[in-house]
Parts: structure tokens; C-alpha cells; sequence
């Protein structure tokens, strides 16, 4: 059977990209973490993966927008390797800053499909700070492959630019009508919401994460990845209080876990 | 960085980056809240600009470059879903009709970290760009006043120490210009005949903050060398010398009441760490952090910074530099640790003081929190370090001198931690070039703030680039598991001088100053040596690695050069245009310091305690105490701090289903996959410090240990760190303390048996305010770092369920000195109830067996507002009411109802238990005092009753209000 195989890709800035490549390894994927530098040399590194992943962090310290430079080298370099990745049935995620690289590289939500042209922008929360908090899923789409059979989500998200807001109303009627949206921020009852602090940052319609035509291409701004295990759910003491310790798993596991199961069984 | 040489064909642009008009400009609501704050009101209509101004250097001359700034505009600088943007050169005008216009440019040299990011991106889209700066605009329609923009402007929008403010500008912002180039010239000191007033007044104007026992020092030295000093070299002296390296004070002698104490570090702090010789300890008091095993394949490092006076100056900027610096630390030790967790805490002046009791030349205390706060949470945030434990404490003297302490775990291999220099081995720089940023810091921090500080020192002010650290932090690891290089340390205070110098220490170093990496032209020999610029660190490599570590270096874009080599000679020798420009025996610069003589007597204090609270206060006391600042929720804080990345966070800062409980400490499983893990805490109460300040230190300790026991932390692998925050020492009352709280840290250490593994600290906090000289409050930091053996042993401190006990452990006495009670009602309180140095470690002991065992629901310990404060917290944290009858707490010296529910007697704790487990409790505990006190019920409420009589019954909606609203500065908990 295929070994899962991920490229974790970091630039100057990126922060999450050790426990990024620790989930896909606790599904048994053997990872690769390379700096940008390495692949613009080689883009033929590329080729050798299922799957790419764009961790967390402040790419190039964000200061000019969010992802702004590191999708602009993708979009300017490696347009060309990267959008026959996903032709070729690669696997995509891209976790907050990664997320805004994919949006601002113009892959997510990729309607018409150009790189460098983006459709959306994620740009500063309607708080206008950065701010690190447990958020409530629920799930739009399950055309996306990362996602499965999971249960709607709790996970953690840290960020300052976090709101989508779509380049005008016939774009985010798109999202809806071609089934992009995978993941929206939701109340205690699981139903969308607008209200603060549910839906953390303002963002339209409450889209928490997105996926592409293909459903091979998941972005979002929640840390999955900081969600592996039981223990990290903020509540796992309140469960385990009697010194049984914190379940396994935690809720962003199955992210991880289908996207390895997806390449096991159609790669 | 390397500028390109303008001789090249280029022109200047600025491209100017606004939001669309239907698009919501959020900046500009929050600038405009903030102005409200500051007692400003500002029409709605702001409109907020990014710009950028640069030169471009265009084969396409024909329209100089145009369609490529147009083209950088489109792809990179603006977001076409979000964004407008123009391009103009800044010959022109940028006023728009019928506006007007502020714009917020930084001083020239101080750093731009924007500006790299802009050469990069640029070069990615195949556009040579130089002179980087980029800008802020802002835009009102032109019916404000000039003078409310201008206010505005200062108030709001820039500090002056490193920023200017431009109103309506009749041309553009210029790029970035070089400073101008200095002739080089050796300056030579005249101090051989110098007098004793001459010396004094050499050592004021130089800024070198020697006094004239050191001065004197120096000169014999030079007369003894029948020559001069050279600037660069009086300089060093100074740097090496400075309090801030050389912890003068703490390692003099010192006459306290007419005993005397040789090197009270040596003798108190040290010195418990040395009898008490616990096996865990790895490397403590000589590194850059202490370090401590941890799992089979790695050690903890663990370090506290102080970081007051630039952050009362510029505090985003002094307090990102300090989380910088720490984190740097941490790089520093062994041959580089991890970080993995940080701490901070803050001491600021009241949040809410009025305009007109704030000292001249001092920034409001709310101002320097948001400062603060927004530095190290925009440093850590961007390393991806999880801040996840801090305190803050407000008090009236800390207006003028705030504290900034950060703290630093890191990670190491086991095999990673010796370090050694070698004759032969180069000496490389590698990071952040070296500009004019942070000149004299070191000093600085020795010397009084005052009203003018601001002006004259804003050389001393650091930008921090948190980037540039990160892609040094990720080559340094990937370079030290190579074996690139033998020896490293940090760039801090003292820059170069004191980095190579201390590397240096017992082998002697040669440097070539030319060679060191510059951010601009212009810098003077001493100043490229005693730069403090941001994100450098320094490395012993042997000459066969010297190519492979300058490549692995380039391949990450991280500037590394070698600037001179370790020679042998046991001197610090450095050239510049093939001059020798200095040229220093190592030993006179780290042993020819004179030792200091300081006298400390104990000081006389007026004390009183508060009226027994009448019948019927008891629940507006409870609320007030909640909701008084040092004791409220910091969720504003922790919340714009990321403390899970890494995925290690296992208890959070804030806990309880609804988040909002405030945890003792936070616990870290810092390697991914193992169910190891530590517990970081910390003590500080500046309040009993005023009464006692020997009983100051031991609670300090005591909480600190009481926090990290409480979440997991095994009693008996616990180190502790001391950080002295202190007004001026060659104050005798400030001395006095001083030694008392020394003479604490040694009997703690001792009965707890937790060594000390590292320490910082601060001795000159005292700020002018006219003709008075204030001082800080002592203010003593102890931080804790303990094993959580498995992390299943855990708790919180949220209670879980109805119908378990409630059992407080340890004694309650009926003393309130100061305890927030006795704070509240504007007296000191008159004694503080003592630490019993035998009762508290079998506590913690006990408690710590229980909870392996698994008999602990969940547990808080009783700090400030005793056990009224701590049972509210854990009730509105787990949304469980509680019950207590204070007639069953076990008491000494027949304390009395007071003192029983907001008393501060520390080493106890209130733990919430399964009806089943009692037994099993109640064995483990023995002998040491305890008592069930009370029940969680089904109720929102907290009710305390004296036998049948209600003291109090508060819903728990209450209760959580006032912890959480007092703080809530963005209206979170306020909103509907």
C-alpha cells in the first residue's frame, strides 16, 4: 500500500510546521519539511508527494497582508508545478497563514481558476486584533476529501486576519452554489452565526474554511493540527477528572487521518 | 544588508495603499475608539493609508520605472478584493481636496522589518527595488482643527521617541537616505590626570554609568598601560561593567544593620542551590539560562528578563525587544535550546488614572499596556512561541518606571549543552545587520529615568524584527545539530562588546570591525561594537565549518559573516580601517571591577489594619476584590497572546467550559507524541512587600510553588527563578529590602528543597518627577519550572460537578497585612501572616500524591482575596455552585471571619473531591491541617455561611462579571 507522502512548506516566518508534519505522521505518512528556497530551486520536488501543506505562521512577518509575499513567489515561480499538483490528483491543505497564501495565490477558492488573481481576501478581523480561542464547526460540504465522515469540530484558532470578504455578491453566491464552503464557524446549537465571539472574526457567511473545484484543496483558518489529541481540548479535565487522563484523539485527528486514508486507497 | 550603489539609473515612488470604500476600514474604528480613550473626539470619516516609498532601479527607462511600481502595487502591495492604491513620486503633493492629512514615518535608522519583505517580493516579481520605507497615512475631512490632528497624531498614532508626524505634507515621503558618512578618526580619552570631579563628570557625559571607585579603576589601569584609553575602549569598560551585566550590587558587599553580607548572590541564592545539589540540575547560574533534565533525550532551559526602561520609554518596542531577548536567551544557552514556552508579567501604573496625576514626561500607564502587551504578544505570536502564563500588577508607582519581565522555556538535546571556545575558532555574526539602534542600553538601564529620558535616550530605544529572528532561530538549530559550531551567546545588552567579550572570556578575541554587517553607512567605530540592534547571535566555528555554516545560512536568506577570530591571547583586541582601535586584557575587563560597599539599614514603616468588616460587607467585598485590577481577569491579555502553537498547551491559561477561569499555570508536553511535560508558574506581590519584605519573598516562592503543584507540577522537580525588580539601591531602605528578601529566597529554597537555576536582576527603578525621586515598590518575581510527570495527573482548577466536597488544606491566621482587603480600604494591614517552612512543603507533598492518584477533581490555591475570591473563581470558572461554611476552616491565633474568607495566609489550598475519594484523601493528608468545608451544588450561586448565619450568597453571573469587566477593554463580556 502507498506510504502517504507530505511536503510540509515553510518560508521565513512560517511556526507551525513541526506539529503540522507530527499529525500527518501520527497517520503514519512519512513527511518531508522544506524551505521555499529549497523548492524554487527544485520544483521537481514536488512531483513526489501526495499531498502539500502550507502551515501556520506569519510568512515574511505578514506586513504587507497576510501571505501577501509568499503567494507571491508561488503564484510567480511555481504557478506552473503547482497547479499540475492538483491536476494530478495531489492532495493541498493550507492551515491559517497557509490558508491566506492559498487565497491570496488565488488557488482557494480557484472559481475561474487563475493563479494570482485572487477571488477573496482575508483580511483583519472586525476586532481588529489578534486573538487566540476555541471555535465550534459545522460543516457545509463533505465534497472535500479531508473531511469525510468527522463529526463537526471544535478547534482552536489564533489569528488577526481571519474575516473573508468575497471580491463582490455574485462571487460569494458562487461559493454556495459551487459547493465550496467545507466549514463554517457555528453557535452552540451548530448553526452558522455572524455573532462575536462564535464567529471570531467577522467573516462572510461565517466561512471558516474553503475548498476548491476538485475537492482536493482544503484551506482554513482553525489549527486542526493543534487539535490532534485528546488532551487538547481545553475541557479534557472536566471529562477525566477521576485520573482516567484525556481520550486519544482530539477533533481535528480526522483531518489528517482521511487525507492519508484517501491517498492509501487512490494513489 | 548591502544597499545598491545609487550611481544605477533609479527613481523614487511612493505607492500608497487605501481601503475601498466598501469595505469596512477597521483600523480606523479602533484608532478612533483609542482616541476616545485618550479624552479625543475625532469625526467618524478617518480613512487609513499604508504606503511605501522606495527607489526603483528599471531597465525600462522610458517611463522610469512606472509600469513596475504600478505592477508591485497590483501584485503584491494592494489586494484588488480589499484594497485602492496610487502611485505618485514624493515630489508631489499627496493632499486630496478637501482633506486633511497625517502621515507616521519612523525616525531615520530605526528598523523597518517591512522593508525587507519588500525587496524580496519585489525580486520575486522580477523588480529591483531599494531604500525601502514604508509609512502610515491617515486622512480626516479638512473641517478638524490642525491642532486636535496633531494631537492626535502624538497622542494616538505615533511616539515621537522613533516615529515622526507629518501634517498635510506639501511632498511625498522620500525613500530611505544613507546617514551621512563619518571620517574615521581614533578618539583618545584623556583620563590619566584627571581628578576625581573630572573622572565623575567623564563618566555623566559618556553615558558610561560608572561610579568613581570604577572610574578610578580605569584610570590606574591606563597608567599603568603609559597610555590613553580610546573611546571604544572606555566604552567596553563601561558595557562590562554596567549593573546590567554585572550585578554590582547583588555581589558586593553590603553593611545591613551592621552585619555584614559578602555577595549576597553567592551567599543566599546561589548558595541554596549549591547545598541543596539536586541531581536534576544541569547547568545553573553560568549559561544564559539554568537548564534542568527533562525526559531521557533532552533538558529544559528556563530564563527571566527584565526589560523596564526601554518599554517606559517605547513600550511596543521595549517590551517586544525584551520577549526578543529572552527567546534569544534561550538560543544562547548550551548550543541552543528551543523555545517552547514563554511568560510575562507586567507591573504598570493604574489603567484608569486621571490625566491630571500623570507626571510630566510619562506615558499613561493605559498606553504603555496597550504598548506592551501589543509588543510581546506581536514577537511571540510571530516566533510561534506560546505565551502561556504571566500576572500583571497595578500600582500608583510604577507610573513613571513600568516593569516588563519575559520569561523563556526552551527545549535542548542532552548532548547539545557543553559548550567551549577554541584558539583558532571565528568568530561569526549571524542575523540582524548592526545599525544605530540601542546605543548605550546597557547603561541606560543603569542609570534613573526622568523627564527628559525620553529625548535623550531614545538611542537606547530597539525595534524588534521577529521574523529576522525566526529565520535565525530555524539555521542556528539546523546548524547545531550539524555540529557547525562549538560555542554560541546572544546579542543583548552591550552588543558585540559584550558578546564576544564573554565568549572570549578565557581565550581572548581579535575583531575586525569593517567587516561586521551594517544596515546603513554612517556608523562610528564604537558604535558598530556596541549596537544593540535586534536578532543577532555570535558563534565559535571552527575554520572547517566556516563555509558550510555561511551556506546554510544563505540558503535561508540569514546574513552571516565572520568578523574576527578567538586567538588565544587573553586580550579583546579590534581594528578598523587597519587601525588598532583597541586592545584590552580580558582579565582587567572581567575581574578589575572595584567591588562596591553599600550600606542597607531596615526601614521604618507606619502599618495599620482595617476595621473588622461589618455584618452585610461581606459580599460587595467579595465583588470588589474580583473586580480590583491586579485580582480580574487578564483574558484581554492572554487572549491576544497565542499560547497553542506547538500543539504542547495541555492546560491552558484560561480554563472552565466557557474559558474564562483563571488557571494557576499553565502545563506544556513539549514533545510532540510524549505525555511528559512541565508546569510553568509564578509569584509576585508587590503589596506584602510593603509590610514584610522578607515574608514578601517567601509567599512569592510559596505561590509559585502552590501554582505549578496545583496544575500537576511534582513538588520535588521544581526550580525555581528569582528576578529583582528594585527602586535605587544606594537608597539604604531600597538595600534594606533587598537583603531581607535575599535572606527569603535562601530559607524558601532551602525548605522546599527547589534550587534556583537562573536569575535577572533590576536594581535602579526609580524615576524623577521634579525634584522627587521615586521608587518602584520591591518587587520581587519568582517564577517556577516543574515536571508534570504524566499529563494525565493534571487538573484544573474550574470546579466540575454538584455534590463533591470541598476541602481546604493548610491554616488560616487572622493576620491582613497586605492582603487586597486591607489594600481596598487604603491601609496596609499590620503584619503578614507568616509561611510555616515546615507545614508548606508536606502540604505541597501531599497534594501532589494526590493528585496521582487521581483523587483531585480540581484544586486552586488561595492567593490574593483568600477563600472567598479563590472559591468564587473556581465556581463561576466550572459554572458549579458552591457551599462553605467558614465555622469548619481550621484556624490558628483564632482568626476571625475576615481573616477566614479574604485573609491571604498562604500554603493552602481549596480542592474540590469525589465523595468516594475522602478516604483515601484523608490519609494521604494526615496530619497536615485540613477540613471539608463546604459542597458544590446544584446552584448558580456561591453562598458562605458562619454555622447558620449567611455571610454572603452571590450568583455566580455576579461573581464572573466582576472579574471579567473590569479589564474587558474591548467591550467583550459588555457586549449583548
Amino acid at each position: 500500500m502507498t506510504t502517504p507522502s507530505v511536503l510540509v512548506l515553510r518560508a521565513a516566518g512560517t511556526n507551525c510546521e513541526i506539529e503540522t508534519a507530527h499529525a500527518f505522521e501520527r497517520f503514519d505518512a512519512s513527511t518531508q519539511t522544506l524551505h521555499v528556497n529549497a523548492l524554487l530551486d527544485e520544483p521537481a520536488i514536488l512531483k513526489r508527494h501526495h499531498v502539500l501543506a502550507i502551515p501556520g505562521g506569519f510568512s515574511y512577518g505578514d506586513d504587507i497582508g497576510a501571505g501577501a509575499v509568499f503567494a507571491c513567489e508561488l503564484g510567480t515561480r511555481l504557478a506552473e508545478p503547482l497547479t499540475k499538483f492538483v491536476e494530478d490528483g495531489g492532495l493541498v491543505l493550507g492551515i491559517c497563514n497557509g490558508f491566506q497564501v492559498l487565497v491570496r495565490l488565488g488557488l482557494l477558492p480557484g472559481l475561474d481558476a487563475t493563479l494570482g488573481q485572487p477571488e477573496l481576501s482575508l483580511t483583519d478581523n472586525v476586532s481588529h486584533k489578534y486573538e487566540d480561542r476555541w471555535v465550534r464547526l459545522s460543516i457545509t460540504s463533505r465534497k472535500c476529501v479531508f473531511v469525510g465522515d468527522m463529526e463537526p469540530p471544535e478547534l482552536p484558532l489564533a489569528h488577526a486576519e481571519g474575516r473573508i470578504v468575497a471580491r463582490d455578491t455574485a462571487t460569494l453566491r458562487r461559493l454556495h452554489d459551487e459547493d465550496r464552503i467545507v466549514f463554517q464557524y457555528a453557535d452552540t446549537e451548530g448553526a452558522p452565526t455572524d455573532a462575536y465571539p462564535a464567529n471570531p472574526n467577522g467573516s462572510v457567511d461565517a466561512i471558516a474554511g474553503l475548498t476548491d473545484r476538485t475537492g482536493r484543496v482544503l484551506g482554513l483558518m482553525p489549527h486542526p493540527e493543534r487539535a490532534l489529541f485528546g488532551f487538547h481540548h481545553p475541557d479534557w479535565t472536566r471529562r477525566s477528572y477521576d485520573g482516567s487522563g484525556p481520550s486519544d484523539l482530539g477533533p481535528g485527528a480526522p483531518l489528517f487521518a482521511n487525507a492519508c486514508d484517501w491517498v492509501r486507497r487512490e494513489r | 544588508m548591502t544597499t545598491p550603489s545609487t550611481t544605477v539609473s533609479s527613481t523614487a515612488y511612493c505607492i500608497e495603499v487605501g481601503i475601498r470604500p466598501d469595505r469596512r476600514d477597521v483600523l480606523a474604528h479602533r484608532l478612533l475608539d483609542s482616541a476616545r480613550e485618550a479624552g479625543l473626539e475625532m469625526p467618524e470619516e478617518l480613512s487609513t493609508r499604508r504606503g511605501y516609498s522606495f527607489r526603483i532601479h528599471s531597465a525600462d527607462s522610458a517611463d522610469g520605472g512606472l509600469a513596475q511600481a504600478r505592477r508591485l502595487a497590483d501584485r503584491l502591495l494592494s489586494d484588488p478584493v480589499f484594497n485602492t492604491y496610487r502611485v505618485y513620486t514624493p515630489d508631489d503633493s499627496p493632499a486630496e481636496p478637501g482633506t486633511h492629512r497625517l502621515e507616521v514615518v519612523r525616525r531615520a535608522g530605526v528598523m523597518d522589518p517591512t522593508a525587507q519583505s519588500v525587496v524580496r517580493a519585489a525580486a520575486a516579481l522580477g523588480i529591483e527595488v531599494s531604500h525601502v520605507r514604508s509609512w502610515a497615512g491617515y486622512v480626516f475631512p479638512d473641517s478638524v482643527a490642525p491642532e486636535r490632528l496633531m494631537q492626535f497624531g502624538r497622542d494616538v498614532l505615533a511616539n515621537e521617541v522613533i516615529e515622526d508626524v507629518r501634517l498635510d505634507p506639501i511632498t511625498g515621503i522620500a525613500p530611505a537616505a544613507p546617514l551621512d558618512e563619518r571620517a574615521f578618526a581614533l578618539q583618545k580619552v584623556d583620563v590619566r590626570e584627571c581628578d576625581d570631579s573630572q573622572l565623575k563628570k567623564l563618566s555623566i557625559e559618556g553615558c558610561l554609568a560608572l561610579d568613581l571607585a570604577e572610574m578610578k579603576a580605569v584610570q590606574a589601569h591606563f597608567q599603568t598601560e603609559q597610555r590613553e584609553p580610546t573611546d571604544i575602549e572606555l566604552e567596553t569598560i563601561a558595557q562590562t561593567w554596567s549593573e546590567h551585566c554585572k550585578h554590582k550590587t547583588l555581589t558586593g558587599l553590603v553593611d545591613y544593620e551592621g552585619q555584614i553580607h559578602d555577595n549576597l548572590l553567592k551567599s543566599t541564592i546561589a548558595r541554596a542551590t549549591n547545598e541543596l545539589d539536586r541531581d536534576y540540575c544541569i547547568s545553573v547560574f553560568v549559561d544564559n539560562a539554568g537548564i534542568v533534565a527533562f525526559d531521557e533525550k533532552h533538558h529544559l532551559t528556563m530564563k527571566v528578563e527584565t526589560h523596564n526602561h526601554p518599554s517606559a520609554l517605547e513600550p511596543y518596542g521595549g517590551a517586544g525587544t525584551g520577549m526578543g531577548g529572552v527567546l534569544r536567551d534561550t538560543m544562547g544557552t548550551g548550543l541552543g535550546a528551543r523555545p517552547v514556552a514563554s511568560t510575562d508579567v507586567f507591573c504598570f501604573g493604574p489603567h484608569d488614572l486621571p490625566a491630571e496625576k500623570l507626571p510630566k514626561g510619562c506615558l499613561h500607564p493605559l498606553r504603555v499596556m496597550k504598548g506592551v502587551v501589543s509588543g510581546v504578544r506581536d514577537y511571540g505570536n510571530r516566533m510561534g512561541i506560546p505565551t502561556v502564563n504571566g500576572a500583571v500588577c497595578f500600582d500608583e508607582r510604577y507610573v513613571g518606571n513600568p516593569l516588563v519581565y519575559c520569561g523563556s522555556v526552551g527545549i535542548i538535546p542532552v548532548d547539545r549543552v557543553h559548550k567551549e571556545v577554541q584558539p583558532g575558532d571565528r568568530i561569526v555574526v549571524c542575523g540582524g545587520a548592526t545599525g544605530r539602534d540601542g546605543i548605550h542600553g546597557a547603561t541606560f538601564s543603569s542609570l534613573e529615568l526622568h523627564d527628559e529620558s525620553e529625548s535623550v535616550s531614545s538611542g537606547a530605544v530597539q525595534i524588534g524584527n521577529a521574523i529576522e529572528e525566526k529565520r535565525v532561530l530555524d539555521v542556528q538549530l539546523a546548524a547545531r545539530d550539524r555540529g557547525l559550531y562549538r560555542a554560541v551567546t546572544d546579542c543583548g545588552a552591550g552588543g558585540l562588546s559584550s558578546a564576544v567579550g564573554e565568549m572570549g572570556e578565557t581565550c581572548g578575541a581579535h575583531v575586525v570591525l569593517d567587516d561586521v554587517p551594517l544596515k546603513y553607512h554612517g556608523l562610528s567605530y564604537p558604535e558598530i561594537w556596541i549596537s544593540e540592534a535586534q536578532e543577532r547571535m555570535v558563534f565559535a566555528v571552527p575554520p572547517e565549518h566556516v563555509d558550510e555554516l555561511l551556506a546554510l545560512c544563505a540558503s535561508e536568506d540569514v546574513d552571516a559573516r565572520v568578523i574576527g577570530t578567538f586567538d588565544g591571547t587573553m586580550r579583546l583586541t579590534a581594528e578598523f580601517h587597519e587601525t588598532q582601535v583597541m586592545d584590552l586584557p580580558m582579565k582587567f575587563l572581567h575581574d578589575g571591577l572595584p567591588r562596591q560597599k553599600r550600606t542597607a539599614v531596615r526601614r521604618q514603616r507606619t502599618l495599620a489594619d482595617p476595621p473588622e468588616l461589618a455584618e452585610g460587607a461581606y459580599g460587595g467585598m467579595l465583588l470588589e476584590i474580583l473586580a480590583s485590577p491586579n485580582v480580574a481577569s487578564k483574558s484581554w491579555i492572554i487572549r491576544q497572546y497565542d499560547h497553542e502553537v506547538q500543539a504542547g498547551s495541555v492546560i491552558k491559561p484560561l480554563v472552565g467550559p466557557r474559558r474564562n477561569g483563571p488557571g494557576d499555570a499553565a502545563v506544556v508536553a513539549p514533545v510532540l507524541g510524549s505525555s511528559r511535560a512541565f508546569a510553568v508558574g509564578c509569584g509576585l506581590n508587590p503589596l506584602l512587600g510593603d509590610v514584610d519584605p522578607y515574608q514578601m519573598a517567601l509567599h512569592a516562592i510559596d505561590e509559585a510553588m502552590r501554582n505549578v503543584v496545583c496544575v500537576g507540577g511534582d513538588p520535588d522537580q521544581t526550580s525555581l527563578l528569582d528576578n529583582f525588580s528594585w527602586g535605587n539601591c544606594e537608597k539604604p531602605e531600597n538595600l534594606g529590602d533587598l537583603v531581607e528578601a535575599c535572606l527569603a529566597c535562601y530559607d524558601g529554597a532551602m525548605a522546599y528543597r527547589t534550587p534556583f537555576i537562573s536569575g535577572k536582576d533590576s536594581l535602579n527603578n526609580d524615576y524623577r518627577v521634579g525634584d522627587e525621586s521615586r521608587s518602584i515598590p520591591p518587587t520581587l518575581l519568582i517564577s517556577a519550572l516543574s515536571i508534570v510527570p504524566e499529563l494525565s495527573v493534571a487538573v484544573s482548577m474550574d470546579l466540575k460537578a454538584e455534590g463533591h466536597d470541598l476541602v481546604l488544606v493548610g491554616l488560616t491566621g487572622p493576620e491582613l497585612g497586605g492582603s487586597h482587603l486591607a489594600h481596598l480600604q487604603g491601609v496596609t494591614g499590620a503584619k503578614v501572616p507568616p509561611l510555616d517552612l515546615h507545614l508548606a512543603p508536606r502540604l505541597l507533598e501531599a497534594l501532589h500524591e494526590a493528585l496521582r492518584a487521581g483523587l483531585i477533581a480540581s484544586c486552586h490555591d488561595l492567593s490574593e482575596g483568600g477563600l472567598a475570591v479563590a472559591a468564587a473563581e473556581m465556581a463561576f470558572a466550572g459554572e458549579v455552585g458552591a457551599d462553605i461554611d467558614v465555622a469548619r476552616v481550621p484556624v490558628r491565633d483564632e482568626a476571625p471571619t475576615t481573616a477566614r474568607l479574604f485573609g491571604e495566609s498562604p500554603s493552602r489550598l481549596l480542592l474540590e473531591v469525589v465523595p468516594q475519594h475522602h478516604d483515601a484523601l484523608n490519609a494521604i493528608l494526615g496530619d497536615v491541617p485540613h477540613a471539608t468545608i463546604g459542597k458544590t451544588v446544584n446552584a448558580s450561586r456561591v453562598r458562605i455561611t458562619n454555622e447558620h448565619s449567611v455571610l454572603l450568597e452571590t450568583p455566580l453571573d455576579a461573581l464572573r462579571q466582576a472579574h471579567l469587566g473590569t479589564l474587558d477593554l474591548d467591550g467583550e463580556y459588555s457586549a449583548p
